[in-house]
């Protein structure tokens, strides 16, 4: 425990260091959520959504935030290779497994401060929690996803040499993950045909559990939404420990 | 005396490349040991295998007595390493890079501290403790980075290229850090490096190694005995007579490399007039001729008839060769 510690301890310690990062990382979503949430909000028809179009969005953009700092801190690894840090952590006398850990808490706990910086900006943007049991749940939900998506970041870098693959992963993998998650839109209003790729989405899961616990409704049954992304987060980090067991500088 | 580190037989392959091949050597406790040789020789490779980094492909090595193969956490307990690229997390204070450091080896708090303290006021580095290594100098990287390698009290400190890209007085700086250490500290020191005069001013002994093989390992005197007197450059562009003209009994070497001949013997300074003498005599127009005591480029030189610098060139120019294949 103690090593994970120290590999979180150094993550949390470059994350308050990195100002622009942390204003870098909230900007989009909170543009998005700004832009599409009062743009859109007269247009799109509020009786299938049964709230504003801007606070069903807030859901969305919370797990954009903790999706994108998850994936860039998993992948950050690069970094440390590139820099010749890695090389420092793999030759002590620790397990790998540990270090992967280490890694992994650290970029979840560095997602999800950047999901929760997004909420406070939502309330202050009239988003209204009925229940403060809600927040918790929400905030179990963003866990799990910052944990799947830090794992699947440290997979990507273990098997990457520089940062030249980033832009693919970002564009063809981690977009339409959260293009097809019900981010942006309720997942009923896609064609049928659309359906099956967005409820195997495993990102789907974590949006609808944010969203039950923030709004307290969502189309997917919270306790399944649960299963899946908790299975989802074990599951990459079984594959990311696997993969970052192999990593050689 | 005590073996610190013993290497039977270690070979490492790429490929069909053998970065290491069949090396065998024995380093006593407290002992200053070099690895001298040019890029590529296979010096941090056979570093990477006695800090079990890499996996030999054949022969053994062991490390305080521990197996690098068999025991790897044993041995990385028993060992600091300074990498030949920097490894510092440039964010951190030197001070939180030391912490990592002791965290990761599991030195408890107080100790841990109290080490911490001590060792960057070693290295000179306290008064900056605070400050993001972002900001430092390549010395005062340089120089981090051992002090860290030395919080866990390793017998055994690997230093991979240690002045590598200095300049030469933070060079000088560092080589009285390394040698006080050693004095201080009392453990051992296995160090590469491609300079000759770092290797001649630190090692107690220095294995010159070569296309991966040790070809000669001895006390840097020694070596320099071993080329039998001081040395004499002419440099003409007739050196085809020169050898003819000094086969003289006073004259222990003649050897002749691309446009000047190199003569080896006792007492250089004395017999210069006769040298001059003899090739005026002989009628031999002489370019530039020099006189200098041995050094341990010309032991490398006499060992493998090429200096350092140009294997150095024609290795670069065949490790990429062989990247480039390995890429098709």
């Amino acid at each position: 425990m103690d090593i994970v510690y120290t590999i979180w301890l150094r993550s949390m310690k470059r994350y308050v260091r990195s100002k622009s990062r942390i204003v870098g990382s909230i900007a989009m979503p909170l543009f998005l959520l700004v832009f599409l949430g009062f743009g859109l909000n007269s247009v799109v028809s509020t009786t299938s959504l049964g709230q504003q179009y801007v606070m069903f969005l807030v859901p969305g953009m919370v797990a954009m935030s903790v999706l994108f700092t998850s994936v860039f801190s998993g992948i950050q690894i690069i970094w440390d290779k590139q820099f010749g840090f890695l090389k420092e952590t793999l030759i002590a006398p620790v397990s790998r497994i540990e270090i992967m850990f280490g890694m992994t808490v650290g970029g979840a706990t560095t997602a999800v401060f950047q999901g929760i910086i997004l909420m406070v900006l939502a309330v202050l943007l009239g988003l209204r929690i009925t229940n403060p049991a809600g927040f918790f749940i929400a905030l179990g939900f963003m866990i799990l996803v910052g944990i799947s998506f830090t794992a699947f970041g440290i997979s990507i870098a273990s098997r990457m040499e520089d940062m030249t693959g980033f832009q693919l992963i970002m564009n063809f993998v981690v977009f339409p993950l959260f293009g097809l998650s019900g981010a942006l839109f309720p997942i009923s209003s896609l064609p049928g045909w659309l359906e099956p790729i967005t409820l195997a989405d495993p990102l789907t899961y974590g949006v609808e559990g944010i969203r039950y616990g923030l709004t307290g409704v969502s189309p997917i049954n919270p306790i399944i939404c649960a299963v899946v992304i908790a299975g989802f987060a074990v599951a990459m980090t079984l594959v990311g420990a696997y993969l970052f067991r192999k990593v050689s500088v | 005396m005590t073996v610190a580190i013993h290497a039977d037989n270690l070979t490492r392959r790429f490929g069909d490349l053998v970065a290491v091949d069949h090396i065998s050597f024995d380093i006593e406790q407290g002992e200053i040991f070099g690895l001298l040789g040019p890029n590529g020789a296979g010096k941090t490779t056979t570093l990477s295998m006695l800090s079990t980094m890499l996996e030999p492909t054949s022969g053994t090595a062991t490390v305080m007595g521990i197996d690098v193969t068999k025991d790897q956490d044993g041995v990385r307990k028993a060992i600091g390493i300074v990498f030949q690229d920097q490894s510092l997390d440039e964010e951190l204070t030197a001070w939180e890079n030391m912490d990592f450091h002791g965290r990761l080896y599991r030195i408890p708090k107080g100790t841990r501290e109290q080490r911490i303290d001590e060792l960057l006021k070693l290295v000179e580095l306290f008064d900056r403790r605070n400050d993001i290594v972002k900001t430092f100098s390549g010395g005062m990287r340089r120089r981090l980075e051992i002090a860290r390698g030395l919080l866990h009290h390793p017998a055994v400190l690997f230093l991979d290229e240690p002045t590598l890209g200095l300049d030469p007085q933070t060079r000088n700086h560092l080589w009285k850090y390394i040698e006080d250490l050693a004095q201080e500290k009392n453990i051992t020191i296995i160090l590469t490096t491609h300079y000759m005069e770092e290797a001649d001013r630190l090692c107690n002994r220095i294995a010159i190694i070569d296309h991966g093989k040790i070809i000669a390992l001895d006390t840097p005197a020694k070596l320099k005995d071993s080329i039998g007197g001081d040395v004499v450059t002419i440099k003409s562009p007739d050196t085809g007579k020169i050898a003819a003209a000094f086969a003289v009994p006073w004259i222990n070497r003649i050897e002749t490399h691309d446009g000047e001949v190199i003569l080896t013997l006792q007492n250089a300074e004395q017999h210069l007039s006769m040298i001059v003498t003899r090739l005026n005599d002989e009628q031999i127009p002489i370019t530039s001729i020099s006189v200098h005591k041995p050094t341990l480029e010309d032991v490398f030189l006499s060992f493998t008839g090429k200096t350092i610098r140009e294997e150095d060139i024609s290795r670069k120019d065949a490790m990429r060769m062989h990247f480039r294949m390995m890429r098709h």
